[in-house]
């Protein structure tokens, strides 16, 4: 019980920290924006399999940049406080979560602003494929949170960030690509239940092994 | 006749003694000496041994004795390396994290032997080196996976601060490495046997001809992997002593 008040409290605290600033969420947001329009100018018209890899390209890069700073940009004596206050357990689910939130706002937000500059094509599943983005935020946080905090304990975290992550997120992104083409080609959504079960078995493996491995992370 | 008597229980003593040696030395060595035996047997046989004839494979058959057994050597690798990656965390020795690192050293070299075996077998058999075959790319991920890990350690200086995060990072990395190796494949069609409606090498041709190279082959290929990960243990932990 005392697990979930911890919890709540710290997700309160990130949310209105966030609010506070709206750095993350502007920043990112702008970042979006502006790498779709880039797109948008360079490709002009872009066939189906395009527009999906696309996307999820974008959404990668935002992920990682919107993550990143979950750890890397907590101030030393701030985090000395949080740790004394909270257990390591409530540390990492709070920061899950915030992260989780975070990135299906931000997802839902620029597959619309998306939608509107490149036209989907006509025999989407809406539907599936808000599914597909919202399981693909999930699993972007629990992975990236993770490693954001292994990240923040090296020297140079930043540039360690991506190379840490790639070749930890490449199998999940494999599959994401995978169930939202089968969502965009209007496919019966029980063709894509494998990779639905995929990514919640991976999800869950992840965020199993982060509980029980953040308790080493945190300590100097 | 006393003096000879000496001489003699002494002799037998020695020889006891010595029996005792090469027994002990027997008890330390005796996989080692099965692992060449076994690897020096599968290069002969491989070889010279009948195998059944296929079309396209036609003699690269023989192949299989050399690029599977990289693979499953690498992953015993891996998994030594993870599960001394575990126990350095409870233990914090630096002996198990010499451990950990070096068995992931040893476990690469054996994924870019099996890489290397595969790509000149697809030259011969699906005409190119690299296929983009859904195997060829999760088996060179999951080397970037540890190549990773490598810099990692790489990017921290502090000794017990490097094993605790790199232990961490590397037991992160372990099951989404299985994920790639051992799930996404069977959800992909590849050109490699077994996948995307191509037969098993197990349903028709590893006939027992086969199997009398291949299982030694692979005991004898993670052996020899063992052996190789013990040897860098010791020289870095002698290099450590003289430092």
């Amino acid at each position: 019980m005392q697990l979930a008040q911890q919890v709540k409290h710290l997700i309160k605290k990130e949310i209105i920290l966030e609010w506070r600033s709206k750095y993350a969420l502007n920043g990112v947001l702008l970042y979006v924006v502006s790498t779709v329009f880039v797109c948008y100018m360079s490709f002009q018209i872009i066939d189906k399999l395009t527009w999906n890899a696309l996307f999820w390209i974008i959404m990668l890069f935002a992920s990682i940049n919107a993550i990143a700073k979950s750890f890397l940009q907590e101030s030393k004596g701030r985090q000395l406080y949080i740790y004394t206050l909270v257990s390591p357990a409530a540390l990492i689910i709070a920061k899950t979560i915030y992260n989780s939130l975070l990135m299906i706002v931000l997802t839902v937000i620029a597959l619309a602003f998306y939608c509107m500059v490149f036209e989907p094509s006509k025999d989407i599943d809406i539907f599936m494929y808000l599914l597909a983005a919202v399981l693909g935020s999930l699993s972007f946080s629990t992975i990236f949170t993770m490693v954001s905090a292994i990240a923040s304990k090296t020297g140079n975290g930043g540039m360690l960030m991506a190379i840490l992550s790639f070749p930890i997120i490449i199998p999940v992104l494999i599959v994401l690509i995978k169930f939202a083409k089968n969502a965009m080609d209007g496919l019966d959504r029980s063709v894509s239940l494998d990779e639905i079960g995929l990514l919640a078995v991976i999800n869950v493996i992840v965020m199993t092994v982060a509980l029980l491995l953040f308790p080493y992370l945190w300590r100097d | 006749m006393t003096e000879l008597r000496i001489k003699r229980i002494a002799s037998i003593q020695s020889f006891k003694n010595q029996s005792f040696k090469i027994q002990k030395l027997m008890h330390k060595t005796w996989w080692k000496i099965l692992a060449a035996v076994l690897v020096v047997y599968t290069a002969i046989a491989g070889l010279l041994l009948g195998v059944p004839r296929m079309a396209i494979l036609n003699e690269t058959i023989r192949n299989l004795y050399f690029h599977v057994p990289m693979w499953f050597a690498m992953v015993v690798l891996f998994t030594i390396s993870v599960w001394y990656s575990i126990r350095s965390l409870s233990t914090q020795s630096e002996a198990d994290d010499i451990r950990a690192v070096e068995s992931a050293n040893t476990g690469v070299i054996f994924g870019i032997l099996g890489i290397v075996t595969g790509a000149v077998w697809a030259k011969f058999t699906w005409g190119q080196f690299w296929s983009f075959d859904p195997k060829q790319n999760f088996a060179a991920i999951s080397l970037l996976l540890y190549f990773a890990y490598f810099v990692l350690r790489n990017a921290i200086d502090e000794e017990q601060k490097r094993a605790k995060i790199a232990a961490i990072y590397n037991i992160f990395a372990f099951p989404m490495m299985v994920v790639l190796l051992f799930v996404l494949p069977r959800l992909q069609d590849s050109l490699h046997p077994g996948n995307g409606g191509n037969p098993g090498f197990n349903s028709y041709d590893l006939d027992s001809r086969m199997r009398m190279v291949f299982y030694p082959a692979c005991l004898g290929w993670i052996l020899i992997g063992y052996w190789i990960y013990t040897l860098r243990f010791r020289t870095k932990i002698l290099e450590n002593k003289h430092l």
